[in-house]
């Protein structure tokens, strides 16, 4: 397909290897931000192909892996619920609650159903007008403007049984929230294209200023990583920490206004746990006050429960880059994309799933 | 969750007062929302995520930027593939791919 098979000719891959390896001279440390960039890192093996200098750290950019417990289980108790049906993505439905996922819920007689995008979810609950139908609103700022349509039309045509549960997060907090961790190691960033295909690239601009990092806005396909890549060691190297864009076919400074204009009237910031991670400041949305009757969080308040974790999973530490998937001593073992004890095993974006999907071997190490 | 897919606008049209379209990805079609790429008519490239187009494909900074990575591949000419045989299903997003809808 246009615009997809050229970016993944093997030829420009590997000139873009050895000009990467013509350009650095010293050892540097990268995160790519997004789960898709590392599923394709991972997969077509380019971490293995790059010069030792360079190493690839993965981001928390899975919007599925860093979704809060506690979130998680209020979805399985809405989907055990007569009166509820509960819609979602497919890669949710596997993530492991406190006791039990989605998958369960359904086999237990809950109605989940799987959708393609919030606008079929929103078709389910005007079929369904007697029964309250919530989507899972889970994603990072690329996912923000489907869910606002779907919102903004539920309240427009007056679909009053239609919510989100919205368990949005965005991309510049949780990088900040890297930089400033204590024993950080990253030194530049891969930003992901599709959020910054809706967001632009103003608001890396101060993050690339104020912390000395290069950021280099990057696409998807191999080619594509590579020439991120070589951009951000060409700026290392030289000392440059500007803000680049590689993804130039998709993304422009200013994103797409139309976009951010309707995010804008129906989500606000707020503050957000980030599963692994913990509470960081202003880094999810939540709905605004003319859209809260479609808030499923205020309509089906949360039972309170503790929410437990599985005691060997490192999915905190690989979400922050400071450990690989195959350092988890569950990796492969106790842990498998069928039988996950961590969200990253689950996801097509989780870290721990590409590696395992690559067939890479768990190794020793120790946590930094 | 942030996969998104270029695709080819044959249709628009509206919809309960929102701009639709028929996105095309290398033969398989499907619908989407092109409420936020109000510049895009038929032709026109975008690229699709979760069933709306979130940015337009520019062409132009496309076939630029590609030139400079052919001549890095010495490549000879540059052979932009139009509709070739074999789409890989795993490029298609939704259940046209015959799989259950992924959120990436």
């Amino acid at each position: 397909m246009r615009f997809i098979d050229e970016y993944r000719d093997d030829r420009i891959a590997l000139a873009l290897v050895e000009e990467i390896g013509r350009t650095v001279t010293r050892p540097w440390t990268m995160m790519e931000v997004c789960g898709g960039q590392t599923h394709t890192l991972i997969r077509q093996g380019i971490d293995q192909v790059l010069p030792q200098e360079i190493e690839l750290v993965h981001g928390p950019g899975c919007p599925v892996c860093v979704t809060p417990l506690s979130l998680i289980d209020q979805a399985i108790e809405i989907a055990k619920r007569t009166d509820a049906i509960l819609c979602s993505f497919g890669d949710m439905l596997r993530v492991p609650g406190s006791s039990e996922d989605l998958f369960m819920a359904r086999a237990a007689g809950g109605d989940v159903r799987v959708v393609y995008s919030p606008l079929d979810a929103l078709e389910i609950a005007r079929r369904n007008p007697d029964r309250t139908v919530v989507f899972f609103a889970v994603g990072f700022e690329t996912t923000a403007p489907a869910n606002a349509m779907a919102v903004k039309q539920a309240k427009q045509l007056g679909v009053d049984n239609f919510a989100l549960l919205v368990a949005h997060v965005l991309v510049p907090p949780a990088i900040t929230a890297i930089l400033v961790s204590p024993g950080n190691r990253v030194q530049a960033f891969l930003a992901p294209g599709h959020v910054c295909a809706v967001q632009g690239w103003r608001e890396y601009e101060p993050l690339a200023r104020d912390f000395g990092v290069p950021i280099v806005v990057t696409g998807f396909e191999p080619v594509d990583l590579l020439e991120g890549i070589l951009m951000v060691v060409r700026q290392l190297e030289e000392g440059r920490t500007e803000v680049e864009n590689q993804y130039v076919r998709a993304v422009g400074r200013d994103g797409n206004v139309a976009a951010m204009a309707v995010v804008a009237e129906v989500f606000e910031t707020c503050d957000r746990a980030w599963r692994g991670i913990g509470v960081i400041e202003h880094s999810g949305l939540r709905l605004r006050e003319p859209y809260r009757l479609h808030d499923a969080e205020l309509r089906f308040p949360r039972k309170q429960g503790a929410a437990s974790e599985s005691e060997v999973c490192i999915a905190g530490e690989v979400l922050r880059g400071r450990a690989k998937p195959s350092h988890c001593p569950a990796f492969g073992a106790e842990c498998t994309p069928e039988h996950p004890l961590g969200a990253p095993m689950v996801s097509s974006e989780g870290a721990c799933a590409a590696y395992f999907l690559a067939g890479r071997e768990r190794e020793e190490a120790t946590i930094p | 969750m942030c996969l998104g897919v270029p695709g080819k606008v044959v249709e628009v049209f509206e919809e309960e007062g929102i701009r639709m379209g028929t996105v095309d990805f290398g033969g398989i079609r499907r619908k989407a929302c092109l409420e936020y790429a109000p510049e895009v008519g038929l032709g026109g490239f975008v690229v699709i995520h979760v069933g709306f187009a979130i940015s337009v494909v520019d062409e132009e900074e496309a076939a630029r930027s590609y030139e400079l990575l052919a001549e890095m591949g010495n490549l000879e000419g540059i052979d932009l593939p139009q509709d070739p045989d074999g789409v890989r299903p795993e490029d298609v997003p939704g259940p046209a791919a015959g799989k259950e809808p992924s959120s990436r």
